[in-house]
């Protein structure tokens, strides 16, 4: 590893920030090390694993890991490596199983990644000791639940998960608040969509509000010039009005939408959408039936708290996004300096209409999905800052919009004067310089603090 | 009134949609070689328009109330209740047949060549009201240097109106439509 700690922070200046950190093999692998191998990496939702023996195959970072529930009911993370020689031992995307059994040599696993039972044991010498945790599938050390979101870190010690959450955690509990029932579960498959450019460059696109207007012009034309006569069996309709939605002019986005962030690189863009089929507390018929069946279960303040809520998407930094207004979650898995891989899901809320479901499989489609009509030319922009740094052009990226006017947030954060300042940039390589430089690696420096005064 | 109806018409549709490309072949004798022949016809000029970029004339190809489905998962039940790499009502059709006009559809710039071949037609289901078709098909599309190979199995409700046939219902099970994609702009 040829890169200096003091080279680093070089690399993050006010304003702007050098594009090695998105272009070079070496600061990836430090990376996978400092930031996938310390922070609190998001790994699943506790509905993939609801059973004793259900697992779901995942990875932190490079690194194959298994979810799984243990036979006592608790959750884990294991490193999905035999103890032996090495071989993956969970295949599956997910199942259910007594135990885990490498296909090599045949050692078997407790869930919870002990070893059981060993062919041949009398072969090895007398030091071999079948409980000796070494021989085990290693559990990464520290495995949190908050309210059913599962997050894992491979550091022993750090921040604890409230804490590496802070506020951000409001965000979370807006997916849960929303069922009637206060359970959401994952369902309605997954998306795999995949780019040959930086990981960062994800999170660093989804507050992004200021990009709508150029990228996805075509799908807001398109929408715009589309009839509604035409026949729909509902799913166009969601998709078309949130494409026109997109096409909302700068002074929406610098009026009525907001931007926020917060320590560790976190950030939620909020306050979107005046389109009353799109936005359950603008009370369109078809949410009539959902908001019925929240008073019902909380009470009218309660929902009407709940309704208030309207953030966008939110972002755990370095790899989780989600969006609570309809039940949206992505995963974002780097794959090499140039290569990221993202994983999107859905939740059912419980006790909701189902026509809720049906929505949110018809916005997931819009937005989330490999042939969609938005994402894709996201996915064109990702491939496209992937070529262009790699050219011989400017070298540092410029993200100070904004800079001089953002203002402190009551939580301890920092926000936008408005939605379109790239205060969530900086604030994701605040964090990113704080977890890179950190004097040991298991306490990274919390980010965001580093504003030099104007 | 009008929603509990429209949601009628919607169940109704549900029902009809087949569950997965996953019938013998081999039993089903070949219904006249005149029907199939036209079938085939009828699809190799499907694709020859969408290979030709003329997509308002692949989208002519379409009933009203048609709908496009391209499932994620593989034997995926429902466009409803699991997400789709591609599910379109005829709504969501028209605009996307609209965008792929676009010369601002920057993920067609620069545009894509396909080159697609069509084959193995059998005939499903045949019945006052049309015929359920299904081929297999391979596509390779080339853009930017990179070339992707897809292939996959496809079904198409044929109906007749006016003297023509037309699409009434499509639907394309990628063999790799649960792995990791970079966009998918073209239609299959
Ligand atoms: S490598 Fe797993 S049993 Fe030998
Ligand atoms: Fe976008």
């Amino acid at each position: 590893m040829h890169v200096m700690s003091e080279d680093l922070s070089n690399l993050v200046q006010p304003g702007r920030v050098h594009r090695q950190i998105y272009t070079d093999p070496a600061i990836f692998d430090l990376e996978l090390e400092r930031i996938f191998g310390v922070a609190w990496i998001y790994v699943g939702h506790e509905s993939q694993v609801k059973s004793p023996g259900d697992y779901f195959r995942t990875f932190i970072g490079k690194k194959p890991v298994v979810l799984v529930r243990d036979a006592a009911g608790d959750i884990r993370v294991i490193h999905n490596q035999c103890a032996h020689r090495g071989s993956l031992v969970v295949a599956n995307d997910n199942g259910n199983t007594d135990e885990f059994m490498c296909c090599y040599h045949g050692w078997t696993y407790h869930l919870d990644g002990r070893l059981k039972a060993v062919p041949l044991q009398h072969g090895y010498p007398e030091n071999f000791d079948p409980s000796n945790p070494k021989t085990a599938m290693t559990q990464v050390p520290r495995v949190r639940s908050y309210r059913g979101f599962v997050f894992a870190s491979a550091a022993a010690d750090g921040p604890s998960l409230e804490e590496f959450l802070g506020h951000m955690a409001t965000s979370l509990d807006d997916m849960i608040d929303r069922a009637p029932d206060g359970e959401i579960e994952i369902a309605g498959g997954v998306f795999k969509h995949a780019y040959d450019g930086n990981w960062k460059l994800y999170l660093e696109n989804l507050c992004d509000a200021a990009h709508p207007i150029f990228t996805h012009r075509s799908s807001i034309d398109a929408a715009q010039q589309q009839s509604d006569a035409v026949h729909s069996d509902g799913t166009g309709e969601i998709a078309i009005r949130q494409m026109r939605q997109n096409g909302a002019p700068y002074s929406f986005w610098e009026s009525q939408v907001g931007i926020w962030t917060y320590p560790n690189g976190h950030s939620y863009l909020g306050d979107y959408h005046d389109d009353a089929k799109l936005v359950a507390a603008l009370k369109d018929p078809v949410f009539r039936d959902y908001i019925a069946a929240m008073e019902k279960k909380k009470g009218k303040a309660e929902t009407r708290r709940v309704m208030e809520v309207r953030r966008w998407n939110s972002n755990v930094y370095p790899n989780l996004s989600f969006m609570s207004q309809f039940q949206q979650l992505r995963v974002v898995h780097p794959v090499a300096v140039d290569r990221t891989v993202v994983h999107t899901y859905n939740f059912r809320l419980k006790g909701a209409p189902e026509q809720m479901f049906r929505n949110t499989i018809s916005f997931a489609n819009t937005v989330n999905g490999t042939g969609s009509l938005v994402l894709t030319d996201d996915l064109e922009i990702y491939n496209r800052i992937g070529m262009g740094l790699s050219s011989a052009g400017a070298e540092w990226i410029e993200i100070g919009r904004g800079y001089r006017s953002d203002l402190p947030d009551a939580h301890g954060g920092r926000r936008g004067v408005n939605s379109t300042s790239e205060v969530y940039i900086r604030n994701m390589l605040d964090a990113w310089l704080g977890y890179m430089t950190a004097p040991t690696l298991s306490s990274p420096a919390s980010g965001g603090g580093k504003y030099p005064a104007a | 009134m009008a929603k509990k109806k429209k949601r009628a018409a919607r169940l109704a549709t549900r029902s009809r949609r087949p569950i997965a490309a996953r019938r013998s072949t081999a039993r089903q004798p070949i219904r006249q070689t005149l029907d199939l022949n036209a079938c085939e016809q009828f699809l190799l000029h499907e694709a020859r328009l969408l290979d030709d970029g003329k997509f308002e004339d692949w989208l002519k190809l379409f009933t009203p109330e048609a709908w496009y489905w391209v499932p994620s998962e593989p034997g995926q039940a429902d466009p409803f209740e699991t997400v789709s790499l591609i599910y379109d009502d005829r709504r969501l059709l028209e605009t996307r047949v609209r965008r792929l006009l676009s010369p601002r559809m920057y993920s067609q710039e620069p545009r894509s060549r396909t080159s697609r071949i069509v084959g193995n037609l059998t005939i499903e289901e045949s019945g006052k009201d049309g015929y359920t078709v299904r081929s297999k098909f391979m596509m390779i599309e080339y853009r930017r240097e990179q070339q992707r190979l897809f292939g996959g199995t496809a079904l198409h409700r044929l109906v007749q109106s006016g003297g023509r046939i037309m699409i009434a219902w499509k639907r394309v099970d990628l063999v790799n439509c649960d792995a990791p994609l970079d966009g998918i702009t073209i239609p299959f």
